[in-house]
């Protein structure tokens, strides 16, 4: 009734492509855009915009990047902790070399850095795939980590090895990393460069580029055969996939949790990352969104869940019950929708499309 | 011909790893400690703890043939295993029961992940059912630890941990090692006739060969999938109970499952023996490469030097060292 297509005439090439062609869609994106930028920060407490929303986002943004190489060019990838490594270090070492650059300038080349690392680690993309290519990138993540760890140059020969970002401004003088910025500084940042990445990657996944992406993705030979040139495509992947993981591992560094420390990159990390995509939905940019919010909301969820009923259960069995959980929600939702939550609400757009008059 | 070629490689490459590393060893650091007898030490060592790999890659290599299933829970399958065994002792059980009581809580186990996840997933995508893996994984790892507690457990089977010397008194060998070994082996032979002669074992390579064809002349992929499971629950209660006993029960155990990835690169993700082999390799050359190569580039490079072999191996020989060439190249 509210929602469809009839009625909207496209008058142009440039109507019909946008991004989202349905009137409503757009009111809906603007809306949760609104939501995001003005009702959030106004209304949540420090807890909730710190501990949720802006691992969250974070996550949502490396979960894109996930989702490029995974979802969308079709290479498994376990390596997605190490990216997020190589992004932490890149712009740790990059502000404490240069210390007047501007915090979009040391997210933008500690991206490209990143970018760099997984051009490399995706060189054994093209003799392998599936699993054999999940191990190659398992050996980047180990690998990165103790590159990181071993090395003093990295942490800048500090004794502890875990090593604080330094506070950087992002307009005039609004702090958005160390200890003195305020969380919604820090909040609308992370938001703004997510929001910004999430709508760059959305359009280049409809461009030229995500449509060869796809089609070696379907099928690797017959892309092949109309043309498409395996090595640029897959590496275009790599690297844009470890771009995007590179930034957000930056952000969860210097805004999240504010010290660049090798551990919060470990491979559980990698396999966080992959559950959203799959959770989410493999090839949907929203899908990273629901996903990393599914991922992020459950733990806190589960935890809390015994003190809302009255029980009282110590912690460590606790955590243990959470991983119980969590393992049999994941198999739960793969069983009832193996294409993840993304699929979810694209049948609920189809159901209102007709509702409530089915026929 | 084909076999022939196969052991010639690996030959090759056992002689390319012990010439390799005491070369490197030697040429480019004066001060590392390098003997043969130490060598040799190290690298028995190595391959002793190699067969704890072996097992826990041979638990892979079993459902992958059979389901064509990357089973990651394989680790957490060992954990949850010892965790019972250790659990149903503490109870005050005998052994002997604890180890019958075990073995009936994993077929329990294989038939319930066959009822509940496999059959409902069947027809989907690898990856999918990868993922339902990792999820039983997680809750494998959740279940064990809430029943049974999560310190760190004693697995006493009342087998000397000391140290003798073996070959006329020259190499340092832990009795326990030797144990395990010869317990691996068996299993392993135990396995690979069960898998050539026996009816089930037939049916199983007919199911790994082709499910369709499989199911066409009467063999019935249900039952084929639990007693796989069951299976490969067997192999790691056997694997649980040596790392169990050799480290202590703890959540560490199921973290070797990341370490088979690599040991299966090596050996073929379908070969039994390629298992075995690729478990030796691989343990060997980590502790060697730890001792004799670690020291130059500073040290502990045993988390990865694993994963960076298996990558070096891929890009020569991506199908492993005894795998079936399944693996399409673009």
């Amino acid at each position: 009734m509210f929602y469809r297509e009839a009625g909207e005439f496209k008058a142009s090439y440039k109507a019909d492509q946008a991004i989202l062609p349905i009137r409503q869609d757009r009111w809906f994106i603007w809306a949760i855009l609104a939501v995001a930028f003005l009702v959030i920060p106004a209304v949540s407490s420090d807890y909730w915009l710190g501990t949720i929303m802006l691992p969250f986002l974070i996550l949502a943004l490396a979960a894109i990047g996930l989702n490029v190489l995974t979802g969308y060019a079709g290479q498994l990838s376990l390596g997605t902790g190490g990216f997020m490594a190589t992004g932490a270090f890149a712009a740790y070492k990059l502000a404490t070399m240069f210390p007047g650059m501007h915090i979009l300038l040391v997210l933008l080349f500690s991206g490209t850095i990143t970018a760099g690392v997984g051009i490399l680690f995706g060189i054994p993309s093209l003799r392998i795939k599936g699993f054999y290519l999940a191990v190659a990138t398992l050996a980047s993540q180990f690998f990165l980590i103790w590159m990181f760890n071993k090395f003093g140059w990295f942490t800048n020969y500090s004794s502890s090895g875990v090593i604080s970002a330094p506070p950087m401004t992002a307009i005039g003088d609004v702090l958005v990393t160390g200890a003195h910025a305020t969380v919604t500084a820090k909040y609308l940042f992370a938001l703004s460069i997510v929001t910004l990445l999430a709508l760059i990657t959305k359009n280049l996944v409809r461009s030229n580029i995500g449509r060869e992406w796809m089609a070696v993705r379907d099928m690797d030979i017959a892309a092949e055969i109309i043309g498409i040139k395996m090595l640029p495509t897959k590496l275009k992947a790599f690297a844009y996939s470890s771009f995007l993981c590179g930034i957000a591992g930056a952000l969860w560094a210097f805004v999240h949790t504010g010290s660049v420390e090798p551990l919060a990159f470990d491979v559980n990390r990698s396999f966080q990352i992959l559950f959203m995509i799959i959770i989410g939905g493999l090839g949907s940019i929203m899908g990273a969104f629901l996903g990393s919010a599914f991922i992020v909301l459950l733990p806190i969820f589960l935890s809390n869940a015994p003190h809302w009923f009255g029980l009282d259960i110590p912690v460590d069995l606790i955590s243990h019950i959470e991983a119980m959980v969590f393992g049999a929600l994941i198999i739960f939702f793969l069983i009832v929708e193996p294409h993840g939550l993304a699929r979810l609400w694209q049948i609920t757009k189809e159901k209102l499309r007709l509702w409530p008059f089915p026929y | 011909m084909r076999l022939e070629r196969d052991v010639f490689y690996i030959i090759l490459a056992s002689l390319l790893l012990m010439v390799a590393i005491p070369w490197t060893a030697g040429l480019l650091s004066e001060e590392i400690f390098f003997e043969w007898p130490f060598f040799f030490e190290v690298a028995i060592g190595g391959l002793l703890s190699g067969v704890m790999y072996s097992l826990v890659a041979l638990g892979f290599v079993l459902i992958f043939k059979a389901s064509g299933v990357f089973n990651f829970a394989q680790g957490a399958m060992v954990l949850f295993a010892a965790l019972t065994l250790v659990g149903l002792n503490e109870m005050g059980l005998p052994m002997w029961l604890a180890i019958i009581a075990t073995l009936i809580v994993m077929l329990v186990l294989a038939m319930a992940i066959e009822r509940v996840v496999l059959r409902s997933l069947v027809n989907q995508e690898h990856i999918i059912l990868f993922m339902a893996t990792i999820g039983i994984a997680y809750f494998l790892d959740g279940f064990g630890q809430t029943i049974w507690g999560s310190e760190v457990k004693i697995l006493d089977l009342g087998f000397s941990q000391n140290p003798d010397f073996y070959f006329g008194g020259l190499i340092l060998i832990n009795d326990f090692d030797l144990i395990a070994a010869v317990i691996a082996g068996i299993l392993v032979i135990v396995l690979a006739l069960f898998f050539q002669y026996t009816r089930i074992g037939r049916a199983l390579r007919a199911v790994a060969d082709d499910h369709q064809a499989a199911l066409s002349v009467g063999i019935p992929l249900k039952h084929i999938w639990v007693i796989v499971w069951a299976v490969a629950g067997i192999v790691a209660l056997v694997a649980g109970i040596m790392w169990g006993s050799k480290l202590g029960v703890q959540f560490s155990l199921a973290l070797i499952a990341l370490k088979a990835l690599p040991v299966l690169i090596l050996g073929g993700f379908t070969s039994i023996p390629g298992a075995i082999i690729g478990g030796l390799l691989i343990g060997a050359g980590e502790k060697l490469a730890e001792v004799f190569i670690a020291p130059m580039i500073g040290g502990g490079i045993e988390d990865w030097f694993a994963y960076m072999l298996a990558l070096a191996f891929l890009v020569f020989r991506p199908q492993g060292l005894f795998g079936e060439k399944i693996i399409e190249r673009v």
